[in-house]
């Protein structure tokens, strides 16, 4: 039995087929954009196994390698020959291996490509062990000494039995972690502390500069600077001993590892981070490690140019960008839909307005970062410095890109879709639930707050919910306004004001271009960039998973619509 | 149908056939008409208009949507504490002069009105009228239910707290002494904060009318408020308007003739715009005195 094309298509089958094949292909291609990115971004958090072979170089000299591998590829015979390796006849393909052997500071580079099939004695021992550093990225090798202050604590050597590596193993652990609890104790001192007498002494520098200009500042009150400043002189030379006896005891402890090449190097304990021998865990302890790893990433700050370490500071400064975002923009968008909709004579004018208004939403968004940086930083920042913060120039206090400009200009950006999302769940409500209000004697403004708006409400965080959807991804703006590679502090903290509304902050997108392009060690960062682009889709989603959940608990209440 | 027509004898059952199409009553009466004539008679003192007190006084009222005249000089008297009951064809402008009484046209855009509606002796669309306090006086329930999405109580409680009323003590009595009046309070009295929305239609219905209630307006204005219900629910709004009445003025519009004839004191019959004829409800379905009033009570058009 044949059908024919023609009754095919007129039996509609086509379109079936065409607008479920556009679906299907949708869904396709996000599931594996996201799929992409998870198992490139999460995998670089796996212990890999740490090999360790000898390699023939060009020069004919073999030389020993150590380190794992972080990717592999095939590449044609052709054009390996004709860049100078010899590749035996009949061999099509080579696969490469790109091995991370780290220990930049010896070698210079953290990976280096070799071809697989010319690894010779490849051997994975339970003896290697990957040190994480503060600095100079991992180190690969062989324990073969503790010292503590120079002196020796305990050492192995090849021939003698595992235990006593393990011993060792065991022991350095323990300094590691004596190493790290003195390195919080620095670290609150340096940031806290030292960072909240910072923060004291120049308020008292802008207090003084401020009677200054004002022509007040009389003796008491230099008297009175002075003696505070004094006091505060007298706590940070006692952090700053405090400080050097730290430092001090976090220097005591030093292990020394042999490296590839039989070369022996100490390390301070003060600058491992962490040491596993990732050939010696199990599956359990390596899962163990795995989400540590992927713990560390998400609340730790980044380290070496952000090529290491976390991203905390900017999941931090995006989600904090994205709430002030939504908190200024709400406002502006429903009043403004209110006006349109509710009072505005309904005519040539507000069609205009709303022309105008749908076609902000198609705006590029870097022509809004230039307005934001010519209009609030430039005029309206370097305006609020002249009237309220005429102590603090020539320095800028919110004449700079910051937090607030930038959510400001976001806020801006976003404007159109909640006008638009308010305007349609007003018009939406029912005349007769209107009127129901007016006929027992309410008037506009009382009918508009107690019945409409709330009523409305719905419709409201859908516009949020779009707004923090387009706002979150956004990034070109953001370089204009505020974002910087590396923010010293969280703009939320413990000195007064708490809220730092003019300080530079961090962003997951600004985070992932910057890692990509303009990292100096591009094989290290860009596992990175993946899982940075999966942590900022995972941020942007749960910012709209509970903005839907409070839509829906707001229909649930307001659900009179239906009928 | 021999039995007395009064809301209280009246059972679903009776009404049921009625309440779909007036004109095609089953028996074939005299005149062709669809209602039991002496029901009315026997259940109704006769009316007159010239002894009443009067609630609101509509005189040369002429209303016009953009070009187009709806209402062509309208003059009757309201009287106070009696249901007036406008009927007519579809488009005939009643609710159009219902609208009038509480200043609900001015909703309208291109709405232009002239004339006057005395209300106490002061005409409603005189400047300086406060149009919201004018409404709080006349209270308006409309052909849907419309509860608003708040708790029950809430919505009783609305016209209250827009006056300023939030004394839980008087906003409790006066929630309550509202839905006993709409003859809802046993149903609802245990789940006064539920939302008005899980309610069954007629019981909306009345919560709209005990909402309406609550701020004891003079006047009561109801757009068809039993259109929209079934029969039963029908029932008890006929019953409730009867028992209404004996505190406030009732204005009821209806497209139902037998509702008008229960429930109504006075009758209007309107016509394209036209007030054709006014009088006491037995009366105008007895005896009209116009051929068109006797044309649509009889079902000839309509």
């Amino acid at each position: 039995m044949r059908v024919s094309v023609k009754e095919w298509v007129k039996s509609g089958q086509p379109w079936v087929w065409l607008t479920g094949g556009a679906v299907a292909l949708n869904v396709i291609m996000v599931a594996g954009l996201l799929l992409l990115i998870a198992v490139r971004g999460l995998g670089h958090f796996w212990p890999a196994a740490v090999m360790d072979a000898q390699y023939p170089e060009s020069d004919g000299s073999v030389s020993m390698i150590v380190g794992e591998v972080a990717d592999v590829e095939r590449v044609p015979a052709i054009q390996m020959r004709e860049a100078g390796y010899v590749v035996a006849d009949g061999v099509e393909f080579v696969r490469r291996n790109l091995i991370k052997v780290g220990n930049r500071d010896l070698s210079g580079s953290d990976f280096r490509w070799v071809t697989e099939a010319e690894l010779q004695q490849v051997q994975y021992s339970d003896l290697l062990f990957v040190a994480e550093r503060r600095e100079w990225g991992n180190f690969y090798g062989y324990l073969r000494q503790l010292k503590q202050a120079g002196e020796s604590v305990g050492s192995f050597e090849p021939g003698q039995p595992d235990q006593q590596y393990d011993q060792l193993w065991s022991e350095l652990q323990q300094r590691i972690e004596r190493a790290e609890a003195i390195q919080q104790q620095i670290n609150a001192i340096e940031k806290h502390q030292i960072g909240t007498i910072n923060s004291r002494f120049e308020r008292l520098r802008l207090q003084q500069r401020r009677l200054e200009l004002e022509q007040s500042l009389n003796a008491a009150a230099q008297a009175d600077i002075s003696a505070e400043r004094a006091s505060l002189d007298l706590q940070y030379q006692q952090l700053q001993q405090q400080l050097v006896e730290l430092y001090g005891q976090i220097e005591r402890d030093s292990l020394v590892a042999e490296v590839a090449g039989g070369q022996r190097v100490e390390i301070s304990l003060s600058k491992v981070v962490q040491a596993y021998r990732p050939n010696a865990m199990n599956v359990l302890q390596k899962t163990g490690f795995y989400f540590g790893q992927l713990w560390s990433f998400m609340s730790e700050e980044p380290r070496e140019a952000n090529t290491e370490g976390g991203v905390f500071p900017a999941i931090f400064g995006t989600v904090m960008m994205v709430l002030l975002m939504a908190i200024l923009v709400t406002p502006f968008g429903v009043i403004a839909a209110v006006y349109l909709r509710e009072y505005a004579k309904q005519g040539p004018l507000t069609r205009l307005i709303r022309i105008a208004v749908n076609n902000l939403a198609g705006v590029p968004s870097i022509v809004y970062g230039v307005f934001g940086l010519g209009f609030f930083i430039y005029f309206l920042g370097g305006n609020i410095d002249q009237l309220f913060f005429p102590e603090a120039l020539p320095a800028p206090t919110f004449g700079t890109p910051g937090l607030m400009w930038a959510s400001l200009t976001l806020a801006l950006l976003t404007l159109p879709v909640v006008i638009v999302a308010t305007e349609e769940g007003l018009s939406r409500i029912p005349r007769a639930i209107r009127e129901g209000s007016l006929a027992l004697g309410a008037t506009k403004a009382e009918t508009l707050w107690k019945v409409v708006l709330p009523m409305a409400s719905p419709a409201m965080m859908t516009g949020v919910i779009l707004a923090v959807a387009r706002a979150a991804g956004e990034v070109a703006p953001l370089m204009l306004v505020g974002v910087v590679k590396l923010a010293p502090s969280l703009p939320l903290d413990g000195n007064y004001p708490f809220v730092h509304l003019d300080q530079k902050f961090m962003h997951l997108g600004f985070h992932i271009y910057d890692v990509g392009f303009q990292s100096p060690n591009v094989e290290a960062a860009r596992p990175l960039v993946y899982a940075t682009a999966l942590l900022l889709v995972v941020v942007i989603a749960l910012l709209n998973i509970s903005a839907v959940a409070i839509r829906n608990r707001l229909r649930e209440k307001y659900k009179a619509l239906e009928h | 149908m021999t039995t007395i027509l009064t809301p209280e004898t009246v059972t679903p059952e009776t009404i049921a056939p009625d309440s779909g199409t007036a004109a095609k009553a089953e028996k074939p009466k005299a005149r062709g008409h669809s209602i039991d004539i002496s029901s009315i008679r026997s259940s109704q003192a006769s009316m007159d208009l010239a002894q009443e007190t009067i609630a609101l006084k509509v005189r040369d009222l002429n209303l016009f949507y953009g070009d187009k005249q709806a209402l062509n000089g309208i003059s009757m008297d309201i009287p106070k504490n009696r249901a007036t009951a406008f009927i007519g064809p579809s488009g005939c402008g009643k609710s159009t002069l219902l609208r009038c009484f509480n200043r609900m046209n001015d909703l309208v855009d291109f709405c232009r009105i002239e004339g006057q509606v005395m209300l106490d002796k002061e005409d409603i669309y005189q400047r300086g009228v406060e149009v919201a306090e004018l409404r709080r006086r006349i209270g308006m329930v409309f052909q849907k239910p419309n509860p608003f999405p708040k708790s029950i109580y809430e919505n009783v409680a609305y016209g209250l707290r827009i006056q300023g009323i939030n004394k839980k003590r008087l906003l409790d009595d006066t929630v309550e002494w509202a839905l006993r009046s709409a003859a809802l309070w046993d149903e609802v009295k245990d789940r006064l904060h539920e939302s008005a929305l899980g309610m069954s239609g007629g019981q909306q219905q009345r919560l709209v009318i005990a909402r309406t209630i609550a701020v004891k307006p003079e006047v009561l204005l109801l757009d068809e408020p039993a259109s929209a219900l079934d029969p039963i629910s029908t029932l008890k709004i006929e019953e409730l308007i009867h028992e209404l009445k004996k505190d406030f003025t009732i204005v009821i519009v209806t497209h139902n003739m037998q509702q008008a004839a229960r429930v109504s004191d006075y009758t209007a019959f309107m016509y394209m715009g036209d007030l054709i004829e006014f009088g006491g409800t037995d009366d105008l379905f007895t005896t009209p005195q116009k051929k068109q009033t006797e044309d649509y009570i009889t079902g000839r058009y309509g």
